[in-house]
Order: structure tokens, then C-alpha cells, then sequence
């Protein structure tokens, strides 16, 4: 029954059509505040996995790129390297394919493919079923490597403790005033493939400079992948984070 | 394109307040876009036509509601606006801004039946 006027839908015919106009029907329709955010449910699934990795100990890393940054070479070297002394665990994030995961798995460390299919980035409930999957140990590090991708996903927490921003130097050096938005949600920047330096024409003072501007406190390391340069001080950089990490779970525990 | 999964979002929230809310259909959404939120407001119509189809929300009106960039200036002291994110402080030419304001992406309002 029609609410502007109590007659019955379809019953009264004027020229064949109803008397009156039903749809839209302008008198019925009300306004409602919501007040919510549109990434509430990605934070409550990011906030979940921030919990899951507290009470364990795990300092969780995602790295962020664009594509061919050498992004996967520096992971693979990282757990490579790490893996003697610590536990360390991969989530592995691409639209298609697992080769990434294959070769973190060569290294003989644990790692989980995400395939994302047409989406451009991870998001905290893929991370969620990623750890439901295999879960790291207690007290280790967690490598999530994103989708290549420098828009995306620096709008979606996946509960991690930082963003790790890697950027080749044959990469543009602007790219960190061109991609604002992830510089800023970085709490580091990787610069990688500093051995090519001499035969590029890439101003690294200039790019830092542009990184400081777009965010004032990122911590900037030059390293090499390949040659292995600057790796001291990353390894160093993820030790301290990860003392913090187990302090904070001492007291919380 | 990040765009579509946000639209997702909003869907989402659509169709878990339906039943708290009380209502069937919705003809018009508010959608608060900061102006630094790394939103393209295009690709979001674009998304947002998309993703309502054969929803409870199909052929909803999406209303932006801009809400522009802000940031604390700490040698200024006070908030200034900002339109993108690396911008200087328009008062003091520094870059020692701390964003406050324009991150925004939120549902304001529904018109529902």
C-alpha cells in the first residue's frame, strides 16, 4: 500500500499509469547520520593483527615499492642474512603468481603467498587469513611485502608496527613528492641499488631532501641488495625496532 | 585504484546499517573526502556507480563533501591550510607541518527509505 496516500500499488490507473508518482516516493524518504569511516572495518582487522603481534613478540615490517624496486632481492638478502640468528617469516603480497613466495622458500624460510587478483594492494583481512594460515613464531620478524604499488597501499593498515618504503635510485628522484602519501606513512625509506650510482644521474642529497619535506622524521638508508652495502645499518635498524617491540611485550605480558 | 575497494567500504557499512538503521533503500550518500585522503574523486563516482549495482544502494547520488588540508606549523605555532601534502607552510615557507585536518574519509549521511 502506497504511503503518500493509502490507495493500492497498481490498482487506479490514470492513462494506463499509476495516479501519482510511487518511485521515487520523496515523502518516505528520510535522512540517517553515520558518522563512520569508511577504513573502520580495515582497521579493525588491522588492529586485530596489531594485538596478534604484541602478545607475541613479533615485529611485523611492510614493505612498500613500486614495482622493480628491487623490493623482493632486498627481502630474499634480508631473511637470507637474518635467518641464523633470528626466526624471521614472509607474507608475500602480488596480484598473480608465487614466484616471490618461491624465492623467499629457497632460502629455506617460511613464506605465504597472497594473490590479490585485480586488487592493487594488501589489506589487513587478507594479512588476518595470511597468519591464520601459518603463524609466525613468538619473538620473530615479520616480512609483509606488498603489492608493487606506491598509491594504494598507504591508505591500508595491516596492524604492522612500520611501513618500510624501498626506492631505487633508477627510480626518479622526485618519486617521494610524487607519491607524497607513502613517504609520509613510511617510517623508513630503503634507498636501494646504490652501486649503480656511478652510472646514473641521480641526485641522492635532492631525493632525501624531498623525503624530508614530505615527511620530517623518515629515517633514510642507502643500501645495495646486490653488493650488500648499507645492510649493516638496515639490520641494525631492525634490531633496535625489534628490542622495542619485545620491551613492550614485557610489560604488557 | 584503490577507489573501488573503498567504494566496497561503503557498501559495506550501507548494508550493515540497514537493519540498526531501519531502512530498505538508499538514494543519496555524503561522503566526507579530505583533500590529502589519496582519494581521486572521479574514480570514486566511477567506483561507487559500479560497486552499488544491484545493491540495496543502485543508482544512489554520491555527494562529496570536501574537506580541505590542514596542518600544525610548529615554528608558526597554529594551524595552517595545506593543499597537498608536501606543501610549505604559507606563512613561514618551513616543512615542519604536522597534517591535522583532510585525511577525512568518512560517511556522513544517508537519505534512506
Amino acid at each position: 500500500m502506497c504511503t503518500d496516500c493509502g490507495c493500492g500499488t497498481n490498482k487506479v490507473t490514470i492513462d494506463g499509469r499509476h495516479h501519482h508518482a510511487h518511485d521515487p516516493h520523496i515523502g518516505d524518504s528520510r535522512k540517517v547520520r553515520i558518522e563512520i569511516d569508511i577504513l573502520a572495518k580495515n582497521n579493525e582487522y588491522a588492529a586485530s593483527n596489531r594485538t596478534f603481534f604484541a602478545k607475541r613478540g613479533i615485529l611485523a615490517l611492510n614493505l612498500v615499492s613500486s614495482p622493480g624496486s628491487g623490493k623482493t632481492s632486498l627481502l630474499t638478502r634480508t631473511v637470507d642474512d637474518l635467518k641464523s640468528t633470528i626466526s624471521v617469516a614472509v607474507i608475500e603480497g602480488d596480484q598473480q603468481t608465487a614466484n616471490d613466495a618461491e624465492r623467499i622458500r629457497a632460502t629455506g624460510v617460511s613464506a605465504v603467498q597472497i594473490n590479490t587478483g585485480k586488487g592493487c594492494h594488501l589489506d589487513a583481512h587478507m594479512v588476518g587469513h595470511a597468519l591464520e594460515k601459518r603463524a609466525p613464531q613468538t619473538n620473530s620478524i615479520l616480512f609483509i611485502e606488498n603489492v608493487g604499488n606506491l598509491v594504494c597501499p598507504a591508505e591500508f593498515d595491516l596492524g604492522e608496527a612500520h611501513k618500510v618504503a624501498i626506492l631505487s635510485v633508477t627510480e626518479g628522484e622526485d618519486k617521494p613528492i610524487k607519491y607524497p602519501d607513502m613517504f609520509h606513512a613510511a617510517d623508513v625509506m630503503l634507498l636501494n641499488k646504490i652501486d649503480l650510482l656511478p652510472y646514473l644521474e641521480f641526485d641522492v642529497d635532492q631525493c632525501i631532501a624531498y623525503a624530508k619535506r614530505v615527511n620530517p622524521n623518515i629515517e633514510i638508508i642507502q643500501v645495495s641488495a646486490a653488493k650488500g652495502d648499507g645492510l649493516k645499518k638496515w639490520y641494525a635498524w631492525i634490531d633496535a625496532h625489534r628490542s622495542i617491540v619485545a620491551k613492550r611485550d614485557k610489560k604488557e605480558g | 585504484m584503490h577507489e573501488m575497494s573503498l567504494c566496497e567500504g561503503v557498501l559495506r557499512v550501507i548494508e550493515e546499517q540497514a537493519a540498526a538503521q531501519d531502512y530498505h533503500t538508499v538514494k543519496a550518500v555524503w561522503l566526507e573526502v579530505g583533500a590529502l585522503a589519496g582519494v581521486e574523486v572521479e574514480a570514486l563516482r566511477f567506483g561507487f556507480d559500479v560497486v552499488m549495482k544491484e545493491s540495496i544502494a543502485e543508482g544512489a547520488r554520491l555527494e562529496v563533501v570536501d574537506v580541505p588540508g590542514q596542518a600544525w606549523c610548529m615554528p608558526c605555532m597554529k594551524n595552517v591550510a595545506i593543499e597537498q601534502r608536501f606543501d610549505p607552510c604559507p606563512e613561514c615557507g618551513g616543512h615542519q607541518l604536522q597534517v591535522n585536518g583532510g585525511e577525512e574519509l568518512r560517511i556522513k549521511e544517508l537519505e534512506v527509505i
